[in-house]
């Protein structure tokens, strides 16, 4: 049931070409970037834990073409796709990966916490459903100040039977705060298919228990993901407060990079490599108004700057050993 | 001069904190009282929190600033997180320390983490206000003190005032302070009164103060300890033994020269404290004059702290388990040989 494909979002939004074609380099550079990720975990040269976004690509390029470049994101450790996403430099991503000072954070978070304030990132958050609360925050501040901005909350589908999920739905609707909840329902939770966790039939089911308005919408065509998140947008700017919404894709990557991912059926693997949304978007194109040249321009260009963030990664130096002590506290006697 | 007690202290500092920023907000569980309840009489401020602290400051600043939350302490501690990022002061309160376990998270991994998680460039200027203590007959979840659970978390700094004028400075310091702050509310020392100035004058982390000079032993006494220890020393004064009171006010930043000063000139040392023994302040302080003060000893570093027990309900039980004057006389005689 929860494994079937979902339709798209009501009412569409077909941006213009251009429009297209910005929201199509988004996804390429977050699968060109993390195809690196990939390659550069297992041949050791990255330390630590990483966390690909293959799969989820259009929901992190729709959402945020729905957004102000002065709107909040909270991410979580598969941040990479909303970082590139939100605008943060991939020089800066790919130096933060590989631990060095040129990092998003001079080599103090890693590929787990991958993000900018300067962008419009609150953080990205190594703790499930963590960044719930954090978002609502940033949505409490517009309001109280009346700036007009609006803050998403990313979280996976494994994140709805954390607390925080919970107190921050019920908070945001009782503050009605221009806060969106966005569910990427990627249908793993680590390595726990959706059938065993879910109680309800669909996320965006839960919704009920904060008389909350939801959506659930394919999360594998962009302009599906960007239509139902500009809706949840427009709601919150103007005083409608919180939304849930559910954007339905499949996790091609492993929970990180190495899982086996033993416990993934092939064939159902192959039958949401036909719905990639690279390759949806591919379909689609010319009936959207955009040519198969066009598309060819961005993936040379995507390739170029991929390759110069990560060879400039690479030969950028490591931090300062003296720099441990900095960035602890603002002031500390 | 007017005397005020601790709990109007802290309240008057909030009064002044928010007329003087509109930035900063509260947040809480009934820090109002009697929302959904407005048309009522008397529902507005009808708690002010469970010990009345936070009494006049939503009918003064009304309810947008001062927002009665769900019983939701992660929530709205992740929500404070995020307010505070984004250009707000929020002080939320945790009603007792003891609740902490359900909101931990959000301290912990977010509030303390995120300014060096991803490069220095967030503040977080949240105030957690909790309250924290045995003696109220309470029970084992309602009455510890928990100190060392945050203080051991860098990111955070703690503040555990014993005396009206410094919890009124030391909160006015917390809300200006740019990272963030938990700020333990000790529910035994609240009517408390001494001497507070009228304006608003904050009071620097980190320094210590001496209660009482004295020659023969340093007394490091944390929070409610502090009264444990002037009352002890009035009857070790009798006996010939001049003791010095250290509070340090502080535990993240700790005022270490202060202590070690102290021990420096008294060679004795005892350091009092009601918490649970192990990893706890009393411990670490221990550790850090063993480490760093160990040539001007002349005796062994002496911990005093509650039983490695959870905290009893019977009043018998309850009184046994702190650590109260006698048994710091009897403390310091021992380590003094008097």
């Amino acid at each position: 049931m929860h494994a079937e494909p979902v339709p798209p979002a009501t009412d569409l939004v077909i941006p213009p070409p251009e429009t297209l074609l910005a929201m199509y380099e988004t996804m390429l550079t977050m699968r060109r970037f993390d195809e690196r990720v990939r390659d550069l975990t297992a041949a050791k040269s990255i330390p630590g834990y990483t966390h690909t976004y293959f799969g989820s690509e259009a929901i992190g390029a729709g959402v945020m073409a729905a957004l102000a470049p002065t709107d909040w994101i909270a991410s979580t450790y598969r941040c990479h796709g909303h970082a590139i996403a939100k605008g943060v430099a991939l020089d800066a991503m790919a130096g933060e990966i590989y631990g060095r000072v040129t990092g998003t954070a001079k080599g103090k978070g890693g590929s787990m916490h991958v993000s900018d304030f300067d962008v419009g990132m609150l953080g990205a958050f190594g703790i499930v459903a963590a960044g719930i609360p954090v978002a609502l925050g940033a949505a409490l501040t517009a309001k109280r100040k009346g700036t007009g901005q609006v803050a998403v909350a990313f979280f996976g589908d494994g994140a709805v039977h954390q607390g925080v999920f919970h107190e921050g739905a019920g908070l945001a609707k009782l503050w009605n705060a221009p806060v969106i909840l966005l569910c990427e329902n990627n249908q793993y939770a680590e390595a726990t298919a959706i059938e065993y966790h879910l109680n309800t039939e669909t996320i965006a089911d839960m919704a009920c228990a904060y008389a909350m308005p939801a959506e659930r919408a394919d999360g594998m065509d962009v302009v599906s993901a960007y239509t139902a998140a500009k809706r949840a947008v427009e709601r919150a700017r103007s005083g409608g407060g919180p939304t849930l919404l559910e954007l339905v894709s499949y996790r091609f990557s492993g929970q990180y990079e190495g899982d086996a991912q033993a416990y993934q059926p092939p064939e159902e693997m192959a039958r949401w490599r036909e719905r990639d949304p690279l390759v949806t978007f591919e379909r689609l194109a010319p009936e959207r108004g955009v040519s198969h040249d066009a598309i060819e321009v961005v993936a040379g260009r995507v390739d170029a700057a991929i390759s110069a963030a990560f060879e400039a990664a690479e030969r950028a130096p490591f931090p300062d050993p003296e720099s441990l002590y900095d960035d602890v506290y603002v002031s500390y006697p | 001069m007017r005397e005020l007690t601790i709990k109007d202290a802290i309240n008057e500092a909030l009064h002044q904190a928010m007329e003087a920023d509109p930035d900063v907000i509260l947040m809480g569980e009934d820090i109002a009282g009697g929302g959904g309840r407005d048309e009522h009489p008397g529902a507005m401020d009808a708690w002010g929190g469970p010990f009345g602290v936070t009494q006049g400051l939503a009918t003064r600043f009304g309810r947008d600033r001062v927002m009665d939350t769900t019983i939701a302490e992660a929530g709205f501690f992740g929500a404070a997180v995020g307010a505070a990022m984004t250009g707000l002061r929020p002080v939320v309160e945790l009603m007792y320390v003891d609740f902490a376990g359900v909101a931990y998270d959000q301290l912990l991994n977010q509030a303390a983490k995120v300014r060096y998680m991803f490069g220095g460039k967030q503040r977080v200027p949240m105030v957690v206000r909790t309250v924290v203590g045995a003696g109220f007959r309470a029970g084992a979840e309602h009455s510890q003190t928990l100190y060392s659970l945050f203080t051991h978390v860098p990111g955070l700094k703690t503040v555990a005032p014993s005396s009206a004028a410094d919890a009124k400075g030391l909160l006015l310091t917390a809300i200006q302070d740019d990272d963030p702050v938990v700020f333990f509310e000790h529910k035994r020392l609240y009517m408390t009164k001494e001497h507070v100035p009228e304006e608003a004058v904050p009071i620097p982390f980190g320094k210590a103060k001496i209660v009482r000079a004295g020659k023969d032993l340093t007394i490091v006494a944390i929070q409610r300890a502090v009264q444990f220890a002037q009352e002890a020393a009035e009857a070790l004064a009798v006996l010939g033994i001049d003791v010095e009171i250290i509070d340090p006010r502080t535990y993240s930043p700790l005022d270490e020269s202060a202590i070690l000063t102290s021990v420096a000139k008294t060679g004795h040392v005892l350091i009092v404290d009601e918490s649970y023994p192990r990893c706890g302040l009393a411990t670490d302080i221990a550790a850090l004059i063993a480490d760093q003060g160990f040539d001007s000893l002349k005796g062994p570093v002496k911990r005093l702290t509650a039983p490695h027990t959870p905290v009893p309900f019977s009043p018998p039980l309850e009184d046994a388990y702190l650590p109260l004057a006698p048994k710091i006389v009897a403390a310091a005689r021992a380590l003094l040989r008097a």
